[in-house]
């Protein structure tokens, strides 16, 4: 099914009005903005008919928009049905500071980890989700390091964090270094 | 003559070798090194082939040792994410003396490709526990790991069994703590 005959099954299942969503249909993935209280309704629906059978959940990808008004952080979800061989990208924005989706969990379990990844680098949280915590960070690290803004901390448990001295550097400080190509 | 030639000749058998007590403690050091099991990224992968049979490191005495607490050596293959690096330090910790370090590639060397922007990885495991050599290479052939490895040897053999090994150790300039890290993985 191509990509404009999805899209306008998802905006008529989903009660919105004509144009009111943003979408490219001609794209190589086509992709629709959603708002953001009717992401789950979508993924049910895509999910769940028969002709659409939206099986896999590739992946979910945050984009930061910190200049943006109102300043948001955009999920995109990548779906694929591996029977019906079509594919479609659900975009939606979440406020930047404390703004949460509801998890697409119920829908996919693959959006378990994902969603987790989605927190721990943007702090979107996920309403619903069973396990929200951080994967990939260490659980007591500052911040989350995609959004923009994220200032970098000068040492994690004492190890330093930013780029500091190269070896060469330090090398020729008169600090012992072992056998190598920088002796 | 060396004393691998010496003894290869026969030399022990009716007659006297004489040789100083750190030499054979070193010979005996260098040539049964241990290394930890221990991979990190793709450098774990060279690393393999350089185990495996075309370049085998057995020739040299290297046996894969599944536990720090029997390993002379850890072989620092990889990436060192911050997440790691306390769980280096802690296995560094669990390994017996005299131990040795060696730094494979360049994200062990001082962070590699991750130098400017990699906010998840330690710019260089030298940071954390005390290197003796850098292997450099992204990832390293089995020949520089090989290289990497006799020159660990040659550092070897220059040591006295008086000095104190911790004494002329390259120092990490700032040595992780462990706390509390370890604790949650386990919760």
């Amino acid at each position: 099914m191509s990509g404009a005959s999805i899209i306008e099954r998802l905006v008529a299942q989903l009660g919105l009005a004509e144009g009111s969503c943003e979408s490219d249909v001609e794209a190589r993935d086509p992709w629709i903005r959603l708002p953001n209280d009717t992401l789950l309704a979508a993924a049910e629906f895509l999910k769940a008919n028969p002709e659409l059978d939206f099986d896999t959940l590739h992946c979910i990808s945050g984009v930061d928009w910190p200049g943006d008004d109102p300043p948001a952080v955009e999920m995109v979800y990548h779906l694929t049905s591996l029977t019906k061989k079509h594919w479609i990208v659900l975009k939606t924005r979440v406020g930047r500071e404390g703004g949460s989706l509801p998890t697409l969990e119920t829908v996919w379990k693959a959006a378990n980890w994902h969603e987790r990844e989605a927190y721990d680098l943007f702090g979107v949280r996920f309403e619903g989700h069973s396990d929200l915590r951080r994967i990939l960070l260490p659980s007591d690290w500052p911040g989350h390091p995609l959004l923009r803004d994220w200032e970098w901390p000068e040492t994690w448990h004492k190890i330093p964090v930013k780029a500091g001295r190269q070896m060469t550097d330090r090398a020729e400080g008169g600090q012992m270094t072992g056998v190598g190509p920088f002796d | 003559m060396d004393l691998i030639g010496a003894l290869g000749k026969g030399l022990g058998k009716d007659n006297v070798a004489l040789t100083t007590v750190s030499a054979i403690v070193n010979w005996a050091r260098l040539s049964a090194i241990w290394p930890m099991t221990f991979g990190l990224a793709c450098c774990a992968i060279e690393m393999m082939a350089t185990g495996a049979s075309r370049f085998d490191w057995d020739r040299l005495g290297l046996i894969p040792r599944a536990t720090p607490r029997q390993s002379d050596c850890m072989i620092v293959a990889g990436t060192v994410t911050h997440k790691m690096a306390i769980r280096i330090k802690t296995l560094y910790d669990q390994m017996p003396e005299p131990k040795y370090v060696i730094s494979m590639g360049s994200c062990a060397n001082n962070g590699g490709p991750y130098w400017q922007y990699g906010y998840h990885v330690v710019k260089g495991v030298d940071q954390i526990i005390p290197v003796d050599v850098y292997v450099p290479g992204c990832p390293p052939r089995p020949e520089a790991l090989l290289y990497g490895i006799m020159a660990l040897q040659d550092r070897i053999r220059e040591k006295s069994l008086l000095d104190d090994p911790r004494e002329d150790r390259p120092r990490a300039e700032a040595p992780a703590e462990p706390a509390g890290q370890l604790a949650e993985m386990a919760g």
